[in-house]
């Protein structure tokens, strides 16, 4: 790993570059949609947001090449002070912190505000991968199962703290990097297990739950030829469900906001309220819906120009892709947001070092994350949980963020592989 | 570590991914729901409303044409904050707080929204928008919007016309067309309504797209979808705007109604309803204040006295259709004299006045004879004693001139009077045996009979035309407006002795007062017994007596005899209407300047003269033309009639 290195633009890699490049003029294309008139002008006019974005784009571009410019043996050695400085920024933010949407996520300086949050995925991101990639490392060990866990969820409740909680949930995507580090596929099978738990545990009554666990348990041992030990899990698994369902209740009633309460009752189809809370969602579903095939054509499209969805240009942005390329495009995107995650992972394979694979498996659980829960609050599948869709959203915070995050990627990616020749 | 470690994130993205692409499917291509959904959040339909047609008379003058008014509007949105609502008043010309005024009642409206327009002020005319233009400069949040209403520059024929005014709930449930939108405007009465279909056009459509806060945002598709609007259709009537006007001059301070129609086409010329009003206070920003005081008056100026005054008895003009059907069935010929001394005296009496005696067919019409029509009647009614058979068949023949059923005018709301069916007279009598006698009332045009005064202008046009006479109508003839002819079913010879009867009455005897020198005409007069006060005046006329050009009919309440009143104004418009000038000044002054109003109950004078209070309520005074004026009166004999009571003349 020594000896001169080459020009890393020489090595950087293409597929990766062009796919990025591609969804940032995408977003760009739809934000300018989003927010048209005929009278706004054109799409450089700073008083739109596609002017804004321009800027956002073009900075972008910058932090980028002088990121790329930089020594890539530096991000492993930044990882812990970056990781440091950004759980105090968070902390500090959740006191002196803005206030936009009910979440205290912004910090303002000088003429344009920041999200820390979004720069803390990227500081995690890089602690996660220096940890994990430690010498004496082994995720089989509880040890260090607890402190991955710990460097992961500090930040997630510092953002929750600041009552960002779409954010945080982003923090979740990095068990599929433990996974690919050795942790038990039973963590991500128990972890989805949960979540069909908590959605059957606010669905169903309670009494018919502890019934029907109680009937299946009594089948199981009944019917198992080693009563003892059937009986034992049984009792164990009963004592679980128990646990859960009274815990997912609890935490419904008592914990949960009522804004979030009513997202997720909408969304599970418990009430209806196409006006009230369910509004976006219905309007979102109008946007993309109307779309149809092929689309209504770019700048033609009518619920997100004329203000008819919420946020079009930032949480909803899809619903001008939708609207306006139909089918076809909504599809283009989701494969190239596809394709750039197989290619993120393909560079984290072919890393030599064990850093830059995990920070790697970072950067494309936290994209697949992002979209994951983006689009399926677009699409009404999800709950209503506000975070940008990378490249694509309006927004100064995301775009920066995700282009540090591709650019150490990248940087490492041509680093190694200029010097491995 | 597992090999499958490194597949774990791919086929988790390879699931999510392709559940979405399902899903988009889904609400993309399958679901055609949210096409629908997104149509109606953003685009609107607009109405573009025609311009209503005019209405022209017979001779292409405009009666009722559109004029533009100016609503001010402004969208609430779009004032600055520290608007200066105060010199803006002022500049407008209004109070200083009708700014604050106003907002206070649009906000309480439905539907109101900040950033939609919101009319300020409504229906500015031409010149008060002209005053407040040069204000409205230095305020360009505020703009004005040209609108249309009704305009009529005769200030006349309002009954005629009819008003138009908004549309209520009522009717938006019964239009089954689905044609109308609340707060469309529809005729109420009159031509606005019974030709609302023709007069209001096609609306025009327009799409527009609209954003979340309704702010308009363009055409859709460039107004690919749209609909132009057709203007509606301009009407030409038959009516004589000038005579319409002069009839209602001549009409002023009466009560009662005049008809006059073309006999050989039907068309009707003029058509007044006395007491009338300026239809050009039904419109504009006063409506509302007008309708009500007109609705309030007790003279009813809405009521359309022409085609709704149904209780009108025709009085003695109606003596003519009993000597023509008396005619026809053979009980009598011209030569047939009856002796009158004083009136009837049968079973019952009925009065008459002084005239010579016998009487024939001809002198009975010339002198209006009680005691001729009673012996006529009772020869029709009981002949072979066959009184029921005799009473439908004199029904029947009654009605073939018109009366007792609508005439068919193309007005709303017109009723068919009162032509008392033999089973009336069953059920009134109880059982008993009726005779002729019994019913005697009817044969001087009394009694239960009611007539209005189109249909008797009707049957003066069949009596001009020597038998027939053709469906009253004011908008001309035209394939979509078939006019039927109708035969009285009496022998064209039998016409020809009354109409020389009539000329008679004209030229020496009851209607003398009505002579116009130079035209030969024919009248009938009529007084008709009125038990609330003094008696109805009615004449009928036509002129020329030969190939007559205008045949009328005049009602004039409370008026006394057919000559004082109804004659003369009938006589004017005829003279107008033929000459297009006067001849006779001092009796048009009379007609002109009489009033009547005081002798009518109920009427209270909203502005007592300064006179001395004794001259309120004395009748006009005779003139040098009323000498012709029969002398004297037979009282009526009340007691031996019970439920009808009989005067004549």
């Amino acid at each position: 790993m020594a000896g001169k290195q080459e020009n890393p633009f020489k090595y950087i890699d293409r597929p990766t570059l062009i796919l990025m490049l591609a969804l940032v003029l995408i977003g760009w294309v739809a934000i300018h949609a989003a927010v048209y008139s005929p009278q706004m002008g054109g799409p450089f006019n700073w008083e739109h947001a596609a002017g804004r974005q321009a800027v956002w784009i073009l900075t972008s571009v910058f932090l980028f090449v002088v990121l790329f410019s930089m020594d890539y043996r530096l991000f492993e050695g930044m990882a812990s002070i970056s990781y440091i400085i950004m759980i105090g920024i968070l902390v500090a933010t959740i006191f002196l912190g803005k206030e936009v949407n009910g979440a205290k996520a912004w910090i303002q300086i000088g003429p344009v505000g920041l999200q820390p949050g979004e720069f803390a995925k990227l500081a995690t991101c890089l602690m996660v991968a220096s940890y994990l990639s430690s010498y004496d490392v082994r995720l089989e060990n509880q040890t260090t199962q607890l402190i991955s866990a710990f460097i992961i969820l500090v930040p997630a409740f510092l953002i929750i703290l600041s009552r960002d909680t779409g954010s945080a949930l982003v923090y979740a995507s990095f068990i599929f990097v433990l996974q690919r580090e050795g942790l038990s596929i039973i963590y991500l099978v128990l972890g989805l297990a949960t979540i069909a738990a908590i959605v059957l545990s606010i669905l169903i009554p309670a009494p018919y739950l502890y019934g029907s666990v109680g009937v299946f348990m009594m089948l199981y041992v009944l019917f198992s030829r080693r009563k003892k030990q059937a009986s034992i899990t049984a009792i164990t698994w009963t004592a679980a469900s128990t646990a859960i369902i009274y815990g997912v209740q609890y935490a419904f009633e008592h914990i949960l906001q009522e804004h979030q309460k009513t997202r997720i009752l909408l969304l599970l189809g418990k009430i209806e309220d196409p006006s009230g809370a369910g509004y976006n969602v219905n309007q979102s579903l109008i946007a993309i819906g109307s779309g149809g095939f092929l689309g209504k054509g770019w700048l033609n499209g009518t619920q997100t120009k004329f203000d008819y969805v919420p946020e079009q240009t930032t949480d909803f942005i899809f619903c001008t892709i939708g609207e306006e390329w139909g089918f076809v495009g909504s599809t283009v995107l989701i494969i190239l947001f596809g394709l750039l995650l197989f290619r993120i992972i393909h560079i984290g394979e072919r890393m030599p070092t064990k850093f830059g694979r995990i920070y790697a498996y970072g950067v494309a659980s936290i994209i697949f994350f992002h979209v994951l829960i983006n689009l399926g609050m677009t699409m009404g599948i999800l709950p209503v949980i506000g975070i940008p869709l990378p490249f694509i959203s309006y927004g100064g915070s995301s775009l920066w963020a995700f282009s540090i995050l591709m650019a150490i990627l990248l940087r490492m990616d041509a680093g190694m592989r200029s010097t491995m020749r | 570590m597992n090999s499958y470690n490194r597949v774990v994130l791919m086929v988790f993205i390879i699931t999510v991914f392709t559940v979405f692409v399902g899903r988009l499917f889904y609400i993309q291509v399958i679901d055609s729901s949210y096409i629908e959904a997104a149509r109606n959040n953003a685009i609107k339909k607009l109405i573009i409303r025609p311009a209503r047609g005019s209405l022209i008379d017979r001779k292409g003058k405009l009666m009722v044409i559109n004029r533009p008014f100016f609503d001010i509007k402004f969208v609430p949105k779009n004032l600055p904050v520290e608007f200066d609502s105060i010199t803006f008043c002022r500049l407008m010309d209004l109070e200083p707080e009708f700014f604050s005024k106003r907002m206070a009642e649009l906000r309480k409206q439905v539907g109101f929204s900040m950033y939609r327009p919101q009319i300020f002020i409504s229906q500015l005319s031409v010149e008060e928008y002209a005053k407040v233009q040069e204000g409205l400069y230095h305020f360009p949040q505020f703009y004005a919007e040209k609108t249309y209403t009704r305009n009529y520059p005769y200030g006349s024929g309002g009954q005629i016309f009819g008003y138009l005014g908004e549309i209520n709930q009522e009717q938006l449930d019964k239009d089954a067309s689905q044609y109308y939108n609340p707060g469309d405007y529809v005729g109420i009465t009159g031509i606005e309504k019974e030709y609302e279909e023709r007069l209001r056009g096609v609306k025009g459509i327009s799409y527009q797209y609209f954003d979340v806060k309704g702010r308009p945002q363009g055409r859709y598709k460039d107004g690919e979808e749209d609909v132009a609007a057709k203007a509606g259709e301009n009407l030409q009537t038959s009516l004589d705007i000038e005579l319409q006007t002069y009839a209602e001059r001549l009409m002023t301070n009466k009560i009662g109604s005049v008809v006059a129609i073309d006999p050989s086409t039907g068309e009707v010329l003029c058509f007044v309803s006395a007491p009338t009003f300026d239809p050009n206070k039904l419109v504009g920003r006063n409506r509302g204040k007008t309708f009500a005081s007109l609705a309030k008056d007790p003279l009813k100026p809405l009521f359309n006295r022409p085609i709704k005054g149904a209780s009108y008895p025709p009085g003695s003009t109606f003596k003519a259709i009993n000597g023509l059907i008396g005619l026809q069935r053979g009980v009598i010929d011209v030569h047939t004299t009856f002796n009158c001394f004083g009136g009837y005296n049968g079973a019952i009496h009925v009065g008459c006045h002084a005239h010579r005696s016998p009487v024939d067919f001809e002198f009975s019409i010339q002198t209006s004879c009680n005691a001729y029509y009673c012996n006529v009647f009772l020869r029709l009614i009981d002949r072979d004693n066959q009184v029921d058979r005799n009473y439908k068949d004199w029904y029947a023949a009654v009605q073939r001139f018109g009366i007792g059923k609508k005439t068919g005018i193309d007005l709303p709301g017109e009723v068919k009077g009162n032509l008392p069916t033999a089973e009336f007279y069953d059920k009134v009598n109880k059982g008993w045996r009726w005779r002729g006698a019994t019913i005697l009332s009817l044969a001087i045009g009394q009694g239960e009979l009611g007539v209005s005064p189109i249909q008797m202008a009707n049957y003066a046009c069949a009596i001009a035309n020597r038998g027939h006479y053709f469906t009253p109508h004011i908008i001309r003839k035209s394939p979509k407006n078939k006019v039927e002819k109708h035969q009285t079913g009496v022998q064209q010879e039998y016409f020809n002795y009354l109409v020389d009867a009539m000329e008679k009455v004209i030229e020496g005897g009851t209607g003398t007062i009505a002579k116009i020198p130079g035209v030969s005409m024919c009248g009938k007069t009529g007084t008709a017994e009125n038990p609330h006060g003094e008696d109805h005046s009615i004449f009928i006329a036509f002129a020329p007596k030969d190939n007559p050009k205008i045949a009328i009919a005049t009602y004039v309440e409370n008026a006394g005899f057919g000559a004082t009143w109804a004659a003369p104004i009938s006589s004017l418009l005829i003279e107008k209407y033929l000459h297009d000038s006067i001849s006779r000044p001092a009796l048009e002054k009379r007609m002109l300047e009489g009033s009547l109003l005081h002798k009518y109950p109920g009427y209270v004078n909203p502005n007592p003269p300064a006179t001395k209070p004794g001259e309120n309520g004395e009748k006009p005074k005779p003139t040098p033309t009323d000498t012709l004026k029969p002398q004297a009166v037979w009282p009526v004999n009340r007691k031996t009639l019970s439920s009808t009571s009989i005067a004549q003349r």
